[in-house]
């Protein structure tokens, strides 16, 4: 559990006789009653021995998670500031202020209050920059960090909660930026609630209901900001941090996962300690990660409110564009034919409610991929050991599938975008997507899956017949060969550190007494895809020692 | 623990790390060799190169105190502000606010310091080797998981749970219900949606007043080709309710020549070849502004939706559910547009309580 705790770091033990009242007491002698102190109370010292030198290994994909953390932190405090400046209100006043051309026209103290935060707060445009492009930054490496989690196969267990958790931080995430971005009451963001007007309006039976309760009345109301600044401030973050300490605490208890390598096995851990390593490097880190946002806001603009103007639902501006993390659904809402069943006096509006129920399946899908792979696997043992990405094909493909359509959805979300910019018809995007939404996934599944199958031949290859070196050799009865180099030890254990599955058998059909058994739907199905995913077409067999000591044994030369 | 699983669990892989961390065996080339001995970097056997990686160090530390001084100097100095005084030319980005662009830059630098600094230490001063911590199953030994399902049946039979019913089924039954409470304090969120969706501020006699001079118009105003926006006559910019009233009534005149109209009926309902329709897209509510005068097609810039107008509002192309809603206008004794009604079905994205 703990690692090789450095004797000199504990004090000495003097220090903790009664009366101990020497003249001239140095710093560490403060600094240790001062823990004393707070360890007779709360009781850290346990704590901190399990913690302070934990081992943390190293790769710069672990880092991924730690700019969702920061990025998180950053958006906290500079909302917190916000706050301070900001009306969440959609009470009418008529503007006169710094930005001249708006004045005299009509909008909500909440614009107003974000006009006055940009133009008359020093800094407040920075912050509120900042604050935009943090969210901004927050959920793409939260997707980022959770391919990172996919690939590798760290979401197996004992971490499917933990996978959970952060998909639950996805999914809260994008919808707390969605109402971050709604709240200045702009024309840009106001059409965005109009669009979830309508969106609720679609759903069966309860739309119309939800959506007066939500609006307070008819569209816009009065209500719909100061509600979406309560759920945005206080409720949404609330959870969130709730998720992420959880989220930390799981990942302390579990200690992080490694990737195969030289000394590294599923029982250990293998890395530089937190203190003082990973402290500096993480917490240097956050200002990185600060730093950088930071600049970026100084020099590019997002969400110009003041250049949209104030919300009125009869105007509109051409390219309106969710941010990008929304833009998915709205490719999903773009691309859907405008199918409305009416009969008996309703109106199904599939065209609208079919693309919210994709929506939910395209999220959900990633929520549920580690059980379902479990299922398959049978696989009921700790993994703290990373796949190569190229060693789990099926998963590996199916990452890329997703993707692939989420890609293909965001084109589809943006299709005016790309009409004006590359002088195409919007109709054949459009028309390109629709087919696109179901063909591209396919084909970059198979893909994908091919080439993690050739990645996996060329490893053999590697572990059998070495490293291609590109010495050419002539022999000496004129032959000319390419001369491979052994691999090294540390390399070979690496590239076959792996394990491999074999597919599952379903039991006879019958039975030894000659009865047909019976095997539910649930277990043929499982059959077949453990068969998909670990039959002769989804892996090549890794070599054996034996098969290596018996080409290496013969001669070196190929 | 014990495995509820019917299936055979022989296709699993060994454990993997069963053989891990041994030491290599001759014969296995692929056994772990263990890890490889720790090289030191420059910066541990060299006085001189230590304190040079030092001296950067401080130098990013000084470097992010410089930036903090020159943030509060651009705090004070800088006017925030739109006028073209406050900003400053940057290549390639061209004229952006001043005092943004030094707090940002110099906040920015002063953060990216820190960072740099402190990572810079831990890569080339602090120690590097790799050390070994050991995992242990998160399961627990089977001693602790009886001694739990003992204690919690002890727990469970202390508590008559299970023998008491009567005290099981109320309590049930109690909590179940009490979420309730909560519920119904949300009735108040709204309205309810009654027939609240159906209608439009339009009646009959209404006059169309035009949105931008707020005149009200004749038809001699709308010249073919032209796309005018109206509201109803009687609603104010300063009305209280005036955002839900034209999120609904806001409509566009259109004029072609009578000719072109392929719709008769539809026809019938304008007045000389000036149509009107509501200008909320049947989608979601966008509202539609993209005019194609050639064509007489209407594109909602939302969604793409596109609607013929000389077609009755027919959806040629998008994801929109129905055609757009027509409104039907005619001259009254003065010569200026009215309405003769409201819409005949309701205006805006479809819903289940539609028609």
């Amino acid at each position: 559990m703990t690692t090789h705790a450095e004797p000199t770091s504990v004090g000495d033990h003097d220090d903790h006789q009664v009366g101990h009242s020497e003249a001239g007491v140095d710093q560490a002698h403060i600094g240790e009653k001062a823990a004393d102190w707070v360890d007779g109370r709360l009781g850290v010292y346990g704590l901190a021995k399990a913690n302070l030198r934990k081992i943390f290994p190293d790769h710069w994909s672990f880092m991924l998670g730690e700019i969702c953390l920061y990025s998180f932190i950053i958006i906290i405090l500079t909302g917190v500031y916000l706050t301070l400046f900001f009306t969440p209100s959609m009470g009418e006043v008529v503007y006169h202020g710094s930005y001249t051309p708006l004045n005299g026209i009509r909008m909500s103290e909440a614009y107003k209050s974000t006009l006055d935060i940009s133009f008359d707060v020093r800094g407040g445009l920075l912050i509120r920059q900042i604050h935009h492009w943090a969210a901004i930054v927050f959920v793409a490496a939260m997707l980022v960090h959770m391919m990172r989690v996919f690939f590798t196969g760290a979401f197996r267990k004992p971490r499917e909660i933990n996978w959970l958790f952060g998909f639950l931080l996805l999914f809260l995430g994008m919808f707390d930026g969605f109402m971050g971005y709604s709240l200045p009451d702009d024309l840009l963001s106001g059409t965005g609630i109009r669009f979830m007007e309508g969106a609720i309006l679609s759903m069966p039976i309860v739309g119309t209901y939800i959506a007066m309760f939500l609006y307070g009345g008819q569209f816009p109301g009065n209500d719909i900001i100061p509600r979406f600044y309560t759920i945005h401030v206080l409720l949404i973050p609330g959870i969130m941090l709730g998720l992420l300490v959880a989220h930390l605490i799981l990942v302390f208890y579990h200690k992080h996962t490694q990737f195969a390598g030289p000394g590294r096995t599923e029982k250990n851990v293998i890395g530089m300690p937190l203190m003082p390593v990973y402290m500096a490097k993480a917490g240097g880190f956050f200002f990185l990660v600060f730093g950088v946002i930071a600049m970026v806001s100084a020099i590019a603009s997002v969400n110009p409110i003041w250049a949209y103007g104030p919300y009125r639902p009869d105007q509109v501006s051409t390219d309106a564009q969710p941010d990008w993390y929304m833009g998915f659904s709205e490719g999903l809402i773009r691309i859907m034919p405008g199918w409305e069943i009416r009969a008996w006096g309703h109106t199904l509006v599939l065209g609208v409610f079919i693309p919210l129920m994709i929506f939910g399946l395209v999220m959900i899908v990633i929520a549920v991929y580690p059980f379902l792979e479990g299922w398959i696997t049978g696989d009921k043992r700790e993994h703290h050991i990373l796949d190569r990405p190229r060693n789990a094909p099926m998963r590996t493909a199916f990452g890329v599938a997703w993707i692939t359509e989420y890609i293909i959805l965001l084109i589809a979300g943006g299709n005016d975008l790309f009409a004006t910019h590359f002088n195409l018809s919007i109709n054949t995007i459009t028309w390109a997507c629709r087919i696109l939404f179901f063909v591209g996934p396919v084909i970059a599944f198979t893909i994908t899956k091919r080439w993690c199958i050739g990645l996996q031949r060329n490893d053999r290859d590697k572990v059998l017949h070495g490293r291609e070196t590109g010495t050419i050799k002539r022999l000496p009865h004129g032959e000319f060969i390419e001369v491979h180099a052994q691999l090294s030890p540390e390399a070979l254990h690496t590239i076959t550190a792996h394990e491999q599955f074999q597919p599952m058998e379903l039991p006879a059909e019958v039975d030894e007494n000659g009865v047909k058994r019976k095997v539910s739907l649930l277990t043929r199905t499982r059959a077949k895809l453990s068969q998909s995913y670990f039959g002769e077409a989804a892996q090549i067999p890794k070599p054996t020692p034996e098969e290596h000591a018996e080409i290496t044994s013969g001669h070196g030369h190929h | 623990m014990t495995s509820q699983d019917n299936m055979s669990e022989e296709h699993l892989p060994e454990a993997h790390g069963a053989h891990g961390g041994e030491l290599a065996v001759h014969g296995d080339a692929f056994a772990d060799p263990g890890l490889p001995p720790h090289e030191h970097r420059r910066t541990d056997i060299d006085e001189h190169a230590a304190a040079r990686a030092e001296r950067q160090v401080a130098m990013w530390f000084l470097l992010s105190m410089v930036a903090t001084i020159g943030f509060i100097a651009s705090y004070v100095l800088f006017k925030p502000g739109p006028e073209t005084g406050n900003t400053v030319y940057i290549f390639p980005l061209g004229h952006i606010s001043r005092l943004n662009f030094s707090l940002g830059m110099t906040l920015g630098v002063s953060l990216f310091a820190i960072g740099a600094g402190a990572v810079h230490w831990a890569r080339t001063l602090m120690s590097d080797e790799e050390h070994i911590a050991e995992r242990h199953p998160i399961e627990a030994t089977p001693e602790v998981r009886e001694q739990v399902f003992a204690d919690f049946r002890q727990g469970a039979k202390e508590s008559g749970f299970g023998r008491r019913k009567l005290i099981r089924n109320t309590m049930i039954g109690a909590m179940a219900m009490v979420p309730l409470s909560a519920v119904v304090l949300f009735r108040d969120l709204g309205p309810l949606p009654e027939k609240k969706l159906d209608s439009t501020e339009w009646a009959k006699g209404k006059r169309l007043v035009n949105m931008n001079t707020n005149e009200p118009m004749k038809a001699s105003d709308i010249t073919v080709g032209s796309l005018t926006f109206a509201k109803p006559e009687g609603v104010e910019e300063s009305d209280e309710n005036f955002q839900e009233v034209i999120a609904k009534a806001a409509v566009m005149l259109v004029r072609m020549q009578p000719g072109d109209i392929k719709d008769k009926a539809s026809a019938g309902w304008g007045y000389e070849g000036v149509l009107c329709y509501s200008k909320i897209c049947t989608h979601v509510g966008c509202p539609i502004s993209l005019y194609e005068q050639q064509t007489h097609h209407v594109l909602c810039p939302c969604h793409q939706s596109t609607f013929d107008l000389s077609d009755g509002g027919r959806v040629i192309f998008g994801p929109a559910g129905h055609p757009l809603p027509q409104l039907q206008i005619s001259v009254n004794g003065d010569g200026y547009l009215e309405a003769l009604g409201d819409f005949s079905k309701p205006v805006g994205p479809g819903f289940w309580e539609r028609s």
